[in-house]
């Protein structure tokens, strides 16, 4: 078995009462199930990383976090999220104001076609942030560590950017309308290993405020940022060889990568596949 | 040609044309005669064709600028017809406002219906039955000759209400509108999701969305096609004459007055016998044809600023 190296990031312990508590969480398609009974404790102001392999279902579950798998027509959860105590799918929610307070950063990097200011000021514009917009604006960027590189361009467009800074200005536009959590989604699975780390030292700046779930392909990158690991598997129906995610380990990222309890788990840590 | 070795022969000699080896250096390889002289057919061929096309277009062009930039100045752009086709005066200012009138009325009415029916298909209706009708029709529309939309617009509206501008306008709102509607949607489908995703991420509800990035995303294209219907509209002739039906007097009134449009103006000279007339329709058809290559033009700069298209 591979050795991953000790993680420089210091490990903020889960004492307070999680974030998100998933209970018998399933997710389908249309009739075809997707995600099988997960249950898990996120916890608040810890980066918590889901791993996996390819099809798994690890982007279906971090969108359930936020209500965005609804946007796929024929999308069907069942089981509860509770997000401080109250179910996120329970009845009279809107999911809006659920993605008001749980922000998501994707995969690829997409900044509105709209200048620097204008993407970062969108969120808090149409959630009716009334106090100074300028300072808003300085203020996210200087957290997602991109106001040094654009404070003197806000106006240009963001398409003008790297795919590096696009992201963390993406980051900029979520935490302007003063999310909760930050839900991201393979963040840097579209960058170069120096943009990487970027995000991932932002990563490890933003736990102090805010709860980080991340998925992501990189079991390296889990073991360096993430103080918890949820370890998701593809299960096979024999007979109809239909497949669905399911959560096989979920635990402390030292436990999961140096003392798996699943014969699974291990295997996958071990770079035995995936 | 010799090979290499005999295991590889049975495989060379499927190929004409010369291999690299010893002895060969890569520029001393030369496809075959026939492969060249067939490229060089081809290319002259594809070459003609296009020449072939391009001839029509350029005649009518050369054409109409020779015929009318000899009536075409200042006062032709700014006098209304004279009450006989032989005087040798006067222009079209008539058709131009004609025209103004009816397009612009026209375009007020189709292009904000055109793109919110768009908006229906492509956000909201999708793939059901509505969606699919509505589809359907609008590529009906675009295809019904524009007589027939004169011919639906005389029999409901001027029958009961007498000739007039709001009349052209109703026939020429009828033909932008599925115009605007299948080109808006092409465009609407172009803006990414991952923008789509975005904007939902941060807590927009769906007409935010739509408002705020999806429209302003599409918009370079959106003008595009609309510039287009425009100028579509701008160049009907047929379903004018049976709701506007022309007149030489310059006049700006909506109903209950017939109304001049410069296609009409054009047709008024053409089929007449004197040579004054004859020269004011040169020079309308010049007019006419300078608005909608500035709009076409204008379309092509919008769009070509256009990330989504590009």
């Amino acid at each position: 078995m591979n050795t991953v190296e000790a993680r420089p990031a210091e490990v903020t312990p889960a004492t307070e009462p999680p974030v998100f508590t998933v209970r018998d969480l399933s997710m389908r398609y249309g009739n075809s199930l997707a995600l099988k009974d997960v249950n898990m404790d996120i916890s608040p102001r810890r980066i918590t990383a889901i791993i996996g392999p390819s099809g798994c279902g690890k982007s279906t579950l971090i969108r359930c976090f936020n209500r965005m798998n609804e946007l796929i027509p024929g999308a069907r959860v069942s089981g509860e999220i509770l997000y401080h105590g109250q179910d996120i799918y329970g009845p009279g929610v809107d999911p809006v104001v659920v993605r008001r307070h749980i922000g998501m950063v994707f995969q690829r990097p997409n900044p509105f076609p709209k200048s620097i200011y204008d993407n970062v000021a969108f969120g808090a514009k149409i959630n009716g942030y009334r106090g100074d917009m300028d300072e808003l604006v300085e203020r996210c960027l200087r957290r997602a560590a991109l106001w040094d590189e654009v404070k003197s361009q806000l106006k240009k467009s963001a398409l003008d950017l790297s795919g590096g800074q696009q992201q963390r200005l993406c980051i900029a536009r979520a935490i302007a309308v003063e999310p909760d959590v930050i839900l991201m989604d393979e963040p840097a699975s579209a960058l170069d290993p120096i943009a990487t780390v970027r995000i991932e030292d932002l990563m490890q700046e933003l736990k102090k405020d805010y709860s980080i779930i991340i998925v992501t392909h990189n079991m390296q990158q889990a073991a360096r940022v993430s103080d918890e690991t949820a370890f998701l598997y593809t299960e096979v129906d024999e007979a109809t060889s239909h497949r669905w995610g399911i959560l096989v380990e979920f635990g402390e990222t030292s436990q999961i990568f140096t003392r798996p309890k699943d014969k699974r788990t291990e295997d996958y840590v071990s770079g035995r596949f995936g | 040609m010799p090979s290499l070795n005999t295991a590889a022969s049975t495989h060379a000699d499927r190929w004409t044309g010369a291999r690299l080896q010893p002895g060969l250096a890569l520029k001393d390889l030369r496809p075959s005669s026939r492969r060249v002289w067939r490229n060089r057919r081809n290319a002259i061929l594809i070459g003609l064709a296009t020449l072939l096309v391009l001839i029509p277009v350029g005649m009518i062009l050369a054409y109409i600028v020779a015929k009318g930039f000899r009536y075409m100045n200042l006062e032709f752009l700014t006098h209304s017809e004279p009450f006989s086709d032989r005087k040798v005066s006067g222009g079209f200012l008539n058709g131009l406002v004609g025209t103004a009138l009816m397009v612009g009325i026209a375009s007020a009415v189709s292009i904000p219906l055109g793109v919110l029916g768009a908006v229906y298909l492509v956000e909201y209706g999708k793939k059901n039955w509505l969606a699919k009708l509505i589809r359907f029709f609008a590529d009906v529309m675009t295809g019904v000759p524009s007589i027939f939309v004169g011919l639906f617009v005389y029999t409901a509206l001027v029958v009961h209400y007498g000739f007039g501008a709001l009349m052209g306008a109703a026939a020429l709102a009828i033909i932008m509108m599925p115009i605007v509607v299948r080109s808006t949607e092409e465009m609407l489908k172009l803006v990414p999701q991952e923008l789509k995703d975005a904007s939902y991420g941060l807590g927009a509800a769906k007409w935010t969305t739509i408002t705020k990035v999806i429209i302003p995303s599409a918009l370079p294209g959106i003008s595009t096609g609309v510039m287009l219907a425009i100028a579509r509209a701008a160049g009907e002739t047929a379903p004018l004459i049976l709701t506007a039906l022309g007149s030489l007097q310059l006049t700006a009134k909506l109903w209950n007055s017939p109304i001049s449009a410069l296609p009409l103006a054009i047709l008024q000279g053409a089929r007449n016998p004197f040579a004054a007339g004859q020269a004011r329709a040169w020079a309308g058809a010049l007019e006419l044809i300078i608005i909608v290559l500035v709009l076409t033009v204008l379309a092509r700069v919008i769009s070509s600023r256009s990330r989504l298209t590009k």
